[in-house]
């Protein structure tokens, strides 16, 4: 049997498909967010004060965070898909992922305000990956702020898609803002990364959030494209159809 | 004649045709070195004209105006090209289009870059800086503005001609302009306590610039060619 690697590469065919994807990925985050709040609210160990409750609020902090990183590198991987092969799909799911991509952003700053002020004392601080992670808003904002502001789709697209890669770089400064080779010299609020080193039961519910917050993006992301799709291919034999029918 | 020795010739007669074409209407190039000015005379009046104030916060102020100067004038950069047709002689020539961009990118550095370092003596009097401090200062912005000029380009390209251009362009360029903000600044702020501690600022400005001198006229050139297809 032959399989065609590139049948849902055309807007047509992808549409119904990200339609029947859209609910299963939606029901798999809902229910790991719950599991994975509950692991983390009630199975993980009773060893820190009353005072240090607020630890919690990093289940939803670092799942963000990374998603915030890896939705950039997935927007950058489809722009980049999209400038080798000209493929349109590959622009629409980089332009469907960069609103995700800054709302997981945003989120990340706002939740580790308030780690900020119950753990550090204070909401912001100049530390070096809260500095890059402010810088990779702006990159998403200027993102979709380029694409919106050329009204030729093809120029939009590919203009966007470059400056999404030349804004890559800041990936790497994000993930070594901490991890650099020798901690006495960062000084830095955030601690190095101890992924390894963290109490099983809460590693266990941070991964469970993060495969949630990753099954959200795809749906959101589905969901997304579908209007995309429909809203450049409006003129497409196809689409008149099925809104036509719906009717 | 060979290849090499064209693209050469070629890179030269774009510098001073930049330049020439500059010469021709300087107010252009006043009204950057105006605006630098201006705004670092602001500050003093608005912060308070205490000295010790002044020489805490005169490298980032000088640094900001001078990111601020150097992108008011990226607009200008492929503008006039674009509309009179140049541009798209410059798309369709032999000769490689990054090393051609490159060529407008020195004129611009030129034109824009070295006068703010130059006059980098009057922020120094204006806001009580030691002549070590003011000499770093003017090494870092000397490495600096480059990058700022090549990095500038890319997004420069990428808003060829849309409306609402200039604020488009502050949102792309600006964040891509906050590591060189930050060691630059930095040279200048260690050089107020020992001017030995500079040197790591200054290296990684400068690994800056090699990287962006490697990297952006690249891109640059794949942009104008997304821009004015």
């Amino acid at each position: 049997m032959s399989i065609n690697w590139f049948k849902y590469s055309s807007p047509q065919t992808f549409y119904p498909l990200a339609g029947k994807m859209t609910p299963w990925f939606n029901w798999i985050a809902g229910i790991l967010a719950v599991v994975g709040l509950y692991w983390g609210f009630f199975e993980t160990p009773h060893i820190l004060s009353e005072q240090k409750q607020y630890y919690r609020i990093l289940f939803v902090h670092v799942p963000a965070a990374w998603m915030s990183m890896w939705l950039y590198l997935m927007m950058v991987g489809w722009a980049v898909v999209g400038l080798i092969f000209n493929t349109r799909l590959s622009f629409m799911m980089a332009a469907s992922i960069a609103p995700s991509g800054a709302i997981f952003t945003f989120l990340t700053l706002w939740t580790g305000a308030f780690w900020g002020q119950t753990s550090w004392g204070t909401w912001w601080d100049w530390d070096p990956r809260m500095t890059s992670e402010l810088i990779l808003l702006f990159l998403y904002v200027g993102y979709m702020a380029l694409q919106s502001a050329i009204d030729d789709t093809r120029r939009a697209d590919r203009a966007s898609a470059l400056l999404a890669l030349v804004g890559a770089i800041c990936i790497p400064i994000i993930y070594w803002s901490v991890n650099c080779p020798d901690p006495n010299e960062c000084t830095a609020l955030h601690q190095q990364s101890s992924m390894s080193a963290v109490e099983p039961n809460i590693r266990i519910a941070w991964l469970i959030m993060v495969f949630s917050f990753w099954m959200y993006a795809f749906a959101i992301a589905f969901m997304r494209v579908r209007n995309v799709i429909l809203e450049r291919e409006r003129n497409a034999a196809w689409v008149t159809e099925l809104v036509g029918r719906k009717k | 004649m060979s290849g090499k020795s064209t693209m050469l010739r070629t890179f030269r007669v774009i510098v001073m045709r930049d330049l020439t074409l500059a010469m021709r209407r300087r107010t252009d190039l006043l009204t950057t070195l105006f605006f630098f000015i201006i705004v670092v005379s602001l500050f003093p009046l608005g912060v308070g004209t205490e000295k010790a104030i002044l020489r805490q916060i005169a490298p980032g102020i000088a640094w900001v105006a001078a990111l601020l100067a150097s992108m008011l004038a990226l607009e200008r950069l492929f503008a006039g090209d674009f509309q009179d047709g140049t541009l798209e002689q410059m798309l369709l020539a032999p000769q490689p289009l990054s090393v051609l961009v490159l060529a407008k990118v020195v004129a611009h550095w030129l034109l824009t870059g070295l006068p703010l370092v130059l006059i980098a003596p009057l922020v120094g009097l204006q806001y009580d800086l030691s002549a070590g401090s003011l000499g770093i200062m003017m090494l870092a912005l000397l490495i600096g503005t480059p990058t700022l000029s090549l990095v500038g380009a890319i997004g420069a390209a990428l808003t060829l001609g849309l409306r609402g251009g200039g604020v488009l362009l502050s949102l792309l360029v600006l964040p891509l302009y906050i590591p060189v903000l930050i060691y630059g600044a930095g040279a200048v702020s260690a050089s107020v306590t020992s001017i030995a501690d500079t040197q790591p600022y200054l290296m990684l400005l400068t690994g800056f610039m090699i990287f962006a001198l490697v990297l952006a006229p690249w891109a640059t050139a794949a942009a104008l060619r997304i821009s004015s297809e």
